[in-house]
């Protein structure tokens, strides 16, 4: 697959920490539009996989190119986060001290400066686009609400939502749907598949349901490296995977 | 237009009222020190005023380090350097009113240069007779030291207790080094024995009051600039950098510089409280650096609750006032009170004083809600809390996370 049609491309990344390769010579390719789901046992390097592409960990080896051209290598996080990279954590991360709707005026695709930080004020064009993201993740009626009100649920919306004002063309979604109920799953599955129509997407979970329904090409990471690639039926039919994660 | 967001939530109203209180305050005592006779009831004596100036000067250096604690996270534990810093510069100038004043009258040497033999005086003394070169100084030092620390430090990403630890360091190092002789800022003695300021003599009554009214205005612009940053979306910035600093970098802001703008205008507020309060007490030494110096501001700030506006002032009045009652009535016991105070807040008030009061008024107010509702039993009426203010509109009211 060529790197030029990539939005993400990660060839031969290896990182170690203390000795221990979190990542093991891992290569593999996200298609523009693509949504993607990656899963793997515990310790896979998933996460990892994340912070290299996010910018937090440097690999010791390996190209990661972004939108076929952007060394991400290169870079640090609040770049590539302009740049266009959006990350959402395992755990949901949002200001809990903030109203759900700061959280989003936080988050809206902008200048970055600090100084006109102090002056600026909301247009109505970012009032119609946090309506708008607030209709999307379902926080209608939560606006002024805190976000350290919101259930674990709607935590991980709002996470979404923020994804979404930053408007980035690559989204990096961690287990999303962990401690959701049944409802919020399904849920987060249409609001996804809604997401990818218009945005490339990297979803890390453990919930294979989950990943059914969400009915993409699916990765699964082992030990740093792939050990699987195809559709769901394929990775989950195969030997190996089924021997480090599925179980017999 | 304006005035309409003057007025909006609750937290702003509590600022409205200090801001009021402030500007009050700089026009009466004046009035009660100097128009009313000596035998009046409310006539206040000059040392009440010092001290009320004294309190002042403190409350600005709170407020100072809450902009950066409170709101930003930055446990800073060395922002007394900062106060020492715009103490000497207002020192450096009124040490050069003194000319020839001087126990060995020499016209350019303060006493304790001739006293250790220096034959001239050094470059950095320069430019200090002029009144506004002290005033920029005072800004700049305090600011440049505070944009340099913070630019490595928040750089290199120390946060949390590391941080905290390499600002007592820093402020120990200053302490340290003002000790010296050879630093030529007075050593173990500072800089003390003033005459005048602005051509006034810095002993008579209206000087005192006049410095007590630039203090509480002083105090008042902190106040004022202070909730504008937090209100912003610059403010709102903090608070998230405060809370969940990994997030903010993820969504594209630099964390870093964020705590560097917060950093270098506390330190410069912190220099102006310190420049304030040279004057008023008439001595600055090396001792001002002391780190339990710094640790005290932050128990200050602690007791008034962090996070609020004003809170820290009202902190470093009350704890003040105790420390000025002890230490004349109890001294060998302040140290264990303040102690126990620090503890007690931790424990049972983790908003201060002013939590407590937001406690209370919640309490007081869903009492009254319960009545009415009692009241208009037959048709099952909904007493709606304005929803707003619990809300935080402002970031005046949320809740302070505990510093990493």
């Amino acid at each position: 697959m060529s790197r030029k049609s990539s939005i993400l491309y990660l060839d031969g990344v290896s990182v170690s920490f203390d000795g221990f390769r979190a990542i093991n010579n891992l290569s593999f390719v996200v298609d523009r539009g693509e949504m993607r789901a990656i899963i793997g046992p515990n310790g896979a390097g998933k996460t990892t996989m994340m912070d290299i592409v996010t910018g937090k960990t440097r690999p010791d080896e390996g190209e990661v190119f972004f939108n076929g051209d952007v060394d991400l290598t290169r870079h640090d996080e609040a770049e590539i986060a302009t740049m266009g990279i959006g990350r959402k954590f395992q755990k949901p991360t949002v200001f809990e001290s903030h109203t759900v709707e700061d959280n989003l005026v936080l988050s809206l695709k902008g200048r970055r400066a600090i100084l006109p930080a102090l002056f600026q004020r909301r247009t109505p064009d970012e009032r119609r686009r946090i309506d708008e993201i607030l209709g999307i993740v379902r926080l209608g009626d939560k606006r002024d609400a805190l976000a350290a009100s919101l259930s674990h649920g709607q935590k991980q919306w709002l996470e979404i939502g923020m994804l979404l004002a930053q408007d980035p063309k690559l989204l990096l979604v961690d287990e999303p749907v962990a401690g959701m109920t049944d409802a919020e799953t399904e849920e987060t599955a249409r609001l996804l598949k809604d997401i990818s129509a218009t945005h490339s997407v990297v979803v890390v979970e453990h919930d294979m349901h989950f990943v059914r329904e969400l009915g993409v090409r699916v990765t699964c990471l082992h030990e740093g490296s792939v050990l699987s690639e195809g559709s769901l039926d394929f990775v989950s039919a195969d030997e190996r995977v089924i021997e480090v994660y599925l179980g017999r | 237009m304006m005035t309409g967001r003057f007025f909006a939530g609750q937290g702003d109203r509590r600022v409205t009222i200090a801001l009021l209180v402030l500007l009050a305050a700089a026009a009466i005592v004046p009035l009660l020190a100097l128009a009313l006779p000596a035998d009046s009831a409310l006539h206040m004596p000059p040392y009440i005023v010092a001290l009320l100036g004294k309190y002042l000067c403190y409350a600005l250096l709170a407020l100072s380090l809450d902009l950066v604690w409170g709101f930003c996270g930055i446990l800073s534990l060395g922002h007394g350097a900062f106060f020492a810093l715009g103490g000497y510069s207002m020192g450096m100038y009124l040490m050069r009113q003194i000319g020839s004043r001087g126990v060995y009258g020499n016209p350019l040497l303060p006493d304790f240069m001739v006293f250790l033999n220096w034959k001239e005086l050094p470059w950095y003394w320069y430019g200090f007779d002029q009144f506004w070169f002290a005033a920029l100084m005072v800004l700049a030092v305090p600011g440049v030291l505070a944009f340099g620390f913070g630019w490595l430090a928040f750089r290199s990403r120390v946060t949390g207790v590391y941080l905290s630890i390499i600002t007592q360091a820093l402020t120990y190092a200053l302490l340290l080094a003002f000790f010296r002789n050879d630093m030529g800022f007075g050593g173990n003695n500072g800089l003390t024995d003033f005459k005048d300021i602005l051509g006034f003599n810095i002993q008579a009554q209206e000087t005192r009051a006049a410095l007590f009214s630039g203090s509480a205005l002083m105090l008042a612009a902190g106040v004022f600039v202070t909730w504008r940053i937090v209100s912003s979306k610059y403010g709102k910035l903090m608070i998230a950098v405060r809370d969940a600093e990994s997030r903010t970098r993820f969504l594209g802001w630099r964390a870093e510089n964020v705590k560097l703008f917060a950093f270098t205008v506390s330190a410069i507020m912190a220099g102006i409280a310190g420049a304030l309060y040279v004057p008023q007490v008439g001595i600055i030494n090396p001792g001002e650096f002391e780190p339990g110096n710094s640790i005290e501001v932050v128990i200050w700030t602690a007791v008034g609750g962090r996070a609020t506006i004003v809170g820290p002032i009202i902190g470093a009045v009350l704890v003040n006032t105790a420390k000025s009652w002890f230490t004349s009535a109890l001294p060998e016991l302040w140290l264990f009170a303040l102690g126990g105070l620090f503890v007690l807040v931790t424990l049972f008030l983790p908003k201060g004083v002013i939590g407590l009061w937001e406690q209370w008024a919640q309490a007081r107010l869903s009492r009254k809600a319960r009545m009415a509702d009692a009241a208009a039993l037959p048709p099952a009426t909904i007493v709606r809390v304005p929803s707003r203010s619990s809300g935080g509109s402002a970031g005046t009211t949320v809740e302070p996370q505990p510093a990493e």
